[in-house]
């Protein structure tokens, strides 16, 4: 196959980028979206051309890392699946693939396909985590928890913060995101301790991280490689307006 | 910062404000369709002309129609912040977008802002011309005992005090009333084409607003549940995005077409 590549190059944050085309040969139909972006890297160093810069670590689809907004969407045209996970036989020969990188102001671009996520970091440094005792750990069926809660909890831990759902979104929001680290935790016995100053801190350094604020469009869901639902951000929203009446603090 | 400020400003907050005045406006549509419903009465305006009265003088009712328009004003103009705010959320966009949601939900202000020239030409159409012009009056003479309503139009520049003058002859059994006829300006109003087109497509951006909007509001309000989330969307659809527009639409149509 040969591909026809238009690909968002930029120095660093500082300078304004532009759209450059590159043209790769001999792709084949097996290579992963990002073998083909080596394939063309190496061609570039070859070259003595820069080449591209862009984010992955896994490359099976669990750590988060990849972040590629592929023909409009992120991740590229498959449901559910990451862009390390994307196979050139999603594409035909001699097709224009135009690849961008996240856009966000809370997502500034460091080098052309690379952006900053470390505020997705800060959320969750102000809330996403459980206080444990120390010592052994404790037997596991010490916690009895229901089977629909705990389904419902590990379906949103399966968010691995790529942050596909802000660049989806028309209003560049990290609801879905929030919504998934907020419920994989109020949904567990575990989690309780910090119930209420998890979302409202969350949901405050979401806020001042620069993110939109969610208008339902779906976008974030329809496009989630983990297929993380909807009803998070519903739970999100009862649990930080819940919150906001209930707590202590005046 | 008070707590509650601090709530209410927060991005789900200021959504809660758009959710909850959002639907207060869907049931104000609600009643104010039902009240209009008086309209297809074929009885030369004589309950609607009341009805009308009614909702303009009594107290309760006046209150809650200036809370009303109190709401309007707020609901759009808060839309219209964070919608401007939002899109400050991505400076630079994307040369590429394949679009995963629904046209409507992507343009809740342009739908909202088409709804705000329609409210200000509604308005001013029958609210305006209602409370301040020297509008034409109708006489009523009901026959207590039987119900039967004649109607005689008051000539050109009769004028009264009151917008409604009762009062009853205890001999002949009658009941003759005075009023405003605001039926007759209903009526004239939609003789011209250009308004009926207007009035219709603005139900259009109604039904849009709502198929996204009816739904979307008891999702802010984090009320999503398998059992009642079917229901509540199959009332948005069914309901406010089909039957109320309709219901509307079908007051200038039936006026153009069938008056
Ligand atoms: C009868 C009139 C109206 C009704 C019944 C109505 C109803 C609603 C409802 C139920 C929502 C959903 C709230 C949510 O998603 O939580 C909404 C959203 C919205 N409305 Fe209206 N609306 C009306 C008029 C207007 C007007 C005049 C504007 C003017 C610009 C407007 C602008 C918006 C915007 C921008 C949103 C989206 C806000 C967001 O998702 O953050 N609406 N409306
Ligand atoms: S919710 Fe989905 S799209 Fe958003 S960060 Fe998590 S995995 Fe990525
Ligand atoms: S590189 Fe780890 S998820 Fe794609």
């Amino acid at each position: 196959m040969t591909i026809n590549l238009k690909v968002w190059k930029q120095k660093n944050a500082k300078t304004s980028g532009n759209l450059e085309t590159y043209k790769v040969d001999h792709v084949s139909p097996d290579m992963s979206f990002l073998e083909m972006f080596d394939v063309l890297n190496e061609k570039l160093v070859q070259d003595n051309k820069e080449p591209i810069a862009f984010d992955h670590d896994c490359r099976e689809g669990i750590c988060g890392m990849c972040s590629m907004y592929i023909n409009g969407q992120p991740h590229g045209p498959l449901e559910g699946v990451t862009t390390c996970q994307l196979h050139m036989r999603s594409f035909s020969d001699g097709d224009t693939i135009v690849v961008e990188p996240w856009r966000s102001a809370a997502f500034p671009v460091i080098k052309d396909l690379v952006v900053d996520r470390t505020a997705f970091d800060r959320i969750i440094a102000s809330g996403g985590f459980v206080s444990v005792n120390t010592g052994n750990a404790q037997d596991a069926n010490n916690l009895p928890i229901g089977k629909d809660k705990a389904d419902m909890a590990f379906a949103a831990a399966a968010c691995i913060g790529c942050g596909a759902c802000v660049a989806a979104c028309k209003n560049a929001s990290a609801m879905l995101f929030v919504s998934a680290k907020v419920s994989q935790l109020a949904l567990l016995p575990q989690g309780q301790p910090e119930r209420e100053s998890r979302a409202l801190n969350m949901v405050a350094q979401m806020d001042a991280e620069g993110f939109g604020a969610c208008t339902n469009t779906g976008a974030c869901a329809a496009e989630c490689p983990k297929e993380i639902s909807l009803d998070n951000i519903a739970r999100l929203n009862r649990e930080f307006l819940g919150a906001s009446i209930s707590n202590q603090e005046v | 910062m008070s707590w509650l400020t601090k709530t209410l400003t927060s991005s789900i907050g200021k959504k809660l404000l758009m959710a909850l005045t959002g639907l207060f406006l869907c049931t104000f549509l609600v009643v104010h369709l039902i009240g209009n419903l008086q309209l297809f009465k074929n009885d030369g305006g004589y309950a609607f002309n009341n009805y009308a009265v009614f909702m303009t003088t009594f107290p309760v009712i006046k209150i809650v129609s200036y809370v009303n328009y109190a709401l309007i004003l707020f609901h759009a103009f808060w839309g219209l912040y964070i919608t401007y705010k939002n899109r400050q959320a991505r400076p630079i966009g994307y040369a590429v977008v394949k679009n995963s949601s629904s046209v409507f939900s992507r343009n809740m202000a342009i739908l909202g802002t088409i709804l705000l020239v329609y409210l200000v030409v509604h308005m001013s159409d029958f609210w305006y011309r209602y409370h301040n012009e020297a509008l034409p009056y109708v006489q009523y003479t009901e026959q207590i005992s039987t119900g039967n309503v004649e109607t005689t139009l008051m000539e050109t520049g009769y004028t009264q005090e009151a917008k409604k003058v009762e009062s009853f002859n205890e001999e002949a059994g009658t009941k003759t009333i005075i009023v405003k006829d605001l039926y007759s300006v209903v009526s004239f109003s939609f003789q011209n084409i250009l308004l009926v087109l207007f009035y219709v497509l603005s139900m259009f951006a109604v039904a849009f607003h709502l198929f996204h909007g009816f739904q979307s509001a008891f999702q802010t309000l984090g009320w999503s549940h398998p059992k009642y989330t079917p229901l509540i969307k199959g009332i948005g659809i069914w309901i406010f995005a089909v039957l109320i527009p309709v219901g509307y639409a079908a007051m200038p149509l039936y006026f153009y077409f069938l008056k």
